[in-house]
């Protein structure tokens, strides 16, 4: 007896390995002429590489300074807070997979749990890596000893959560009735995508103390973090403007009609259908701000790139730039990568597009 | 009588001013601008303070001064010019480099593109290697990969590599050779404004053609034919070549003649065309695949070519989708420019940081960066909108 399921099989569109090579690679004559021209480029460029890096490269200047470009000048005596940090991470990230995983239906009621974890994690981190003025058994790290890929996920992290609601805000400003606010955010927003990075960041750097009353002082992180605020929420702003529009106008009718008030209809009508709509461009706006947290080393800050600026300046390192430099682009390649994969993921997993 | 009266007072009364939607949202505009003007008003009094207290406070008049400083390339700049002079130059060398960049960079990211899609999986993936790689490095780590680890690392520049060309490739810049006008180029002028005429009359006449008989009366061919044709014939008829191609040569230390780009130029170069590339192939492909497949099928039962469903079907409708994207990504290239200051090259940006640091005039020199950008981010995306309109079908 043959089942269904056996009897669908799909054919064969291929008959083996040549059958493959035919297809894919030599089907026309150009494609045959490609072929043999990526084959050189592809060798030449491998063997180059390879024979560099296994037989030329000296990459004692990476091992040595592991640890310095993973946390920079953080006093090694505390790093058993950044780890601490990081299984309370994987913690929760093992609670989330069980209550949003395959058995998600037995844990549904532990999600809220999970979701107040996460929110509880992100001030605790930051406890957790400053310390107490005071204390003992958390003595405080001052953000200047703050460095390395530590520094840059603190830097992305913090500026992204510090964005979104800013970014929220403005698009609603953008989208909303009152010509004042509206025309607010509109200059807002295009001034701020009209000028490069950096001069938002220099600006920050130079002009913020000037702003305030000269008792208040700021640090150098805080700094580049408001800078990357509000660098990031028009961004985002514009982000959460194509949600909204693309919430459909009968969801605000049928909303009015019910008789919510004007919040009420933002907050429990548009703005959960807005949101889960740009879910997959926020998280690209993360990525490119995770990169673009690099652009601090040119305000001085000691991220990991400027940890690779001052390894490659010790005497002892001389002439290893090749080595730093691209061990750095990989770190930045492998987090980037993986992040920009889940996205993908969840695009999937959300259904966006799809309804 | 009274019933009246009564309802009357009712209905005004039904409202009062505080719960009017119409007194609410003057109101609380009223109050947003209030706060905002108290703010700003807080922030500016802080500044005034700060910088007057150190002497920098003052109007544009420091930009009359002089510089003193060098710039390492550019238009002509000595360090006796003003610091006006000296913004000019980075203004210049911006430009200089975001034109390049977005040519090139549109080649390659067109190239790209078309590669990701190719039937060929070896250039497929080749392409796709290239594109993820560089869209998830940050653009400042391959800027210093560039300089520091590529160029700075090529041989000195008495063992310059030497394409032909020639072509002088070395740690010290590239030179290339490039046409220079002769003593005949201004008679030979007249011979390319007479084909530029010649070529517009035929375009108008075109237009006017497809506009009376909605087809167009010849092959736009003939256009560019003319043009062509008769820069041709001026180019044999002046005595001698008008173009002559100077070509560099290795003199001393330096290169001599042709065009030399300095390594600062040319790592910027590559690195914004290499950056942006991979983005604008990305652009490229979902414009591509954006065109419906039953347009290319149902081409092919037309019996247009492979290369007339490409040139008539696939690339208009492809290119309005790639335009808007596009141009964010050319405003993105002339943005990022400014990483310039991190390998040293003398762009607006790192022009404005050395004034900043010389005078502490902090606002001003913001205030100049910030209207020098956003007048190149308006005037390109003008521009690209022009083009746009262009392009997009006129939806029936």
């Amino acid at each position: 007896m043959t089942t269904i399921s056996e009897a669908m099989q799909p054919p064969r569109t291929s008959i083996g390995p040549l059958g493959w090579l035919k297809q894919n690679l030599f089907n026309t004559w150009y494609n045959a002429l490609l072929t043999f021209a990526s084959l050189g480029l592809i060798y030449v460029a491998l063997r180059g590489v390879l024979v560099w890096a296994l037989t030329k490269a000296r990459w004692e200047a990476v091992t040595t300074n592991l640890v310095l470009f993973m946390i920079g000048p953080f006093p090694r005596q505390q790093v058993w807070r950044i780890w601490a940090c990081l299984a309370m991470v994987a913690l929760l990230g093992g609670l989330s997979w069980l209550a949003w995983g395959p058995w998600g239906e037995r844990f549904k009621k532990a999600r809220r749990w999970v979701l107040i974890g996460w929110l509880l994690s992100f001030p605790a981190t930051l406890l957790l890596l400053r310390g107490l003025d005071g204390s003992s058994i958390l003595p405080p790290v001052g953000t200047n000893l703050w460095g390395g890929l530590l520094l840059t996920f603190v830097l992305a992290i913090v500026s992204i959560v510090a964005s979104f609601p800013l970014g929220v805000l403005l698009a609603l400003g953008r989208r909303s009735s009152l010509p004042v606010i509206r025309i607010f955010s509109t200059l807002y927003i295009e001034l701020i995508r009209g000028v490069p990075l950096v001069t938002v960041l220099f600006m920050a750097q130079i002009m913020l103390p000037l702003f305030l009353p000269e008792e208040v002082r700021v640090d150098k992180v805080v700094r580049a973090i408001v800078g990357f605020t509000l660098f990031t929420a028009a961004y985002i702003a514009e982000n959460v403007r194509g949600g909204l529009a693309a919430v459909p106008p009968g969801q605000y009718e049928a909303a009015r009609a019910l008789g919510l008030s004007g919040w009420q209809v933002m907050v429990l009508i548009v703005l959960p259908q807005a949101l889960r709509a740009v879910i997959p461009p926020i998280v690209g706006q993360f990525i490119a701000l995770f990169k673009d947290t690099s652009l601090v080393a040119i305000v001085g800050l000691m991220d990991l790139l400027n940890i690779a600026k001052c390894v490659v300046a010790q005497p002892e390192f001389m002439g290893l730039k090749r080595e730093v430099y691209l061990f750095v682009a990989v770190i930045y390649f492998v987090f980037s990568y993986a992040m920009s994969y889940a996205s993908r993921r969840l695009e999937v997993a959300l259904g966006v597009g799809e309804r | 009588m009274a019933q009246t009266s009564s309802v009357s007072t009712v209905s005004r009364r039904a409202v009062p001013p505080w719960r009017d939607v119409r007194v609410l949202k003057i109101l609380s505009q009223i109050v947003f601008t209030a706060l905002v003007i108290a703010v700003a008003g807080l922030l500016y009094s802080n500044m005034k303070r700060g910088l007057e207290s150190r002497g920098l406070w003052g109007g544009f008049g420091f930009l009359r001064l002089e510089a003193g400083f060098d710039i390492g390339e550019g238009i002509a700049y000595d360090p006796s010019d003003s610091y006006a002079r000296a913004f000019l130059v980075g203004v210049v060398n911006t430009l200089r480099v975001t034109a390049v960049g977005i040519a090139l960079a549109t080649i390659v990211g067109v190239m790209a593109g078309v590669a990701r899609l190719s039937s060929n999986w070896l250039v497929n993936k080749l392409a796709s290697v290239y594109i993820e790689g560089i869209r998830n490095t940050p653009l400042l780590v391959q800027l210093f990969v560039w300089y520091f680890a590529v160029i700075m690392k090529l041989p000195r520049i008495k063992q310059s590599k030497v394409l032909p060309g020639p072509i002088f490739i070395s740690n010290r810049g590239v030179a290339l050779p490039c046409p220079v006008p002769s003593d005949s180029f201004n008679l030979w002028r007249l011979y390319l404004l007479a084909a530029l005429a010649a070529a517009l009359t035929l375009g108008i006449a075109r237009a006017r053609g497809q506009q009376r008989m909605g087809r167009p009366p010849f092959s736009g061919i003939w256009v560019g034919a003319a043009f062509v044709g008769i820069a041709a014939l001026g180019w044999f008829l002046v005595p001698g070549s008008p173009l002559v191609l100077d070509r560099p040569s290795l003199q001393g230390l330096n290169y001599r003649g042709g065009l030399s780009l300095t390594p600062e130029f040319t790592a910027l170069l590559v690195g914004l065309v290499v950056y942006t590339g991979a983005f604008i192939a990305e652009v490229v492909r979902a414009g591509i695949l954006a065109v419906p497949r039953g347009q290319i099928e149902a081409a092919r039962a037309l019996g247009l070519t492979e290369s007339q469903i490409l040139r008539l079907v696939i690339f208009p409708q492809a290119l309005r989708v790639i335009i808007p994207p596009l141009t964010s990504q050319y405003l993105n290239l002339a943005k990022n420019s400014s990483l310039a200051i991190a390998i040293g090259f003398p762009d607006l940006f790192n022009v404005a940081g050395t004034i900043f640091n010389q005078t502490g005039r902090s606002l001003q020199v913001i205030v100049i960066i910030m209207a020098s950008y956003l007048t190149m981010s308006l005037f390109t995306s003008l521009l690209m909108n022009i083009y746009n309109r262009r392009v997009q079908f006129v939806e029936r």
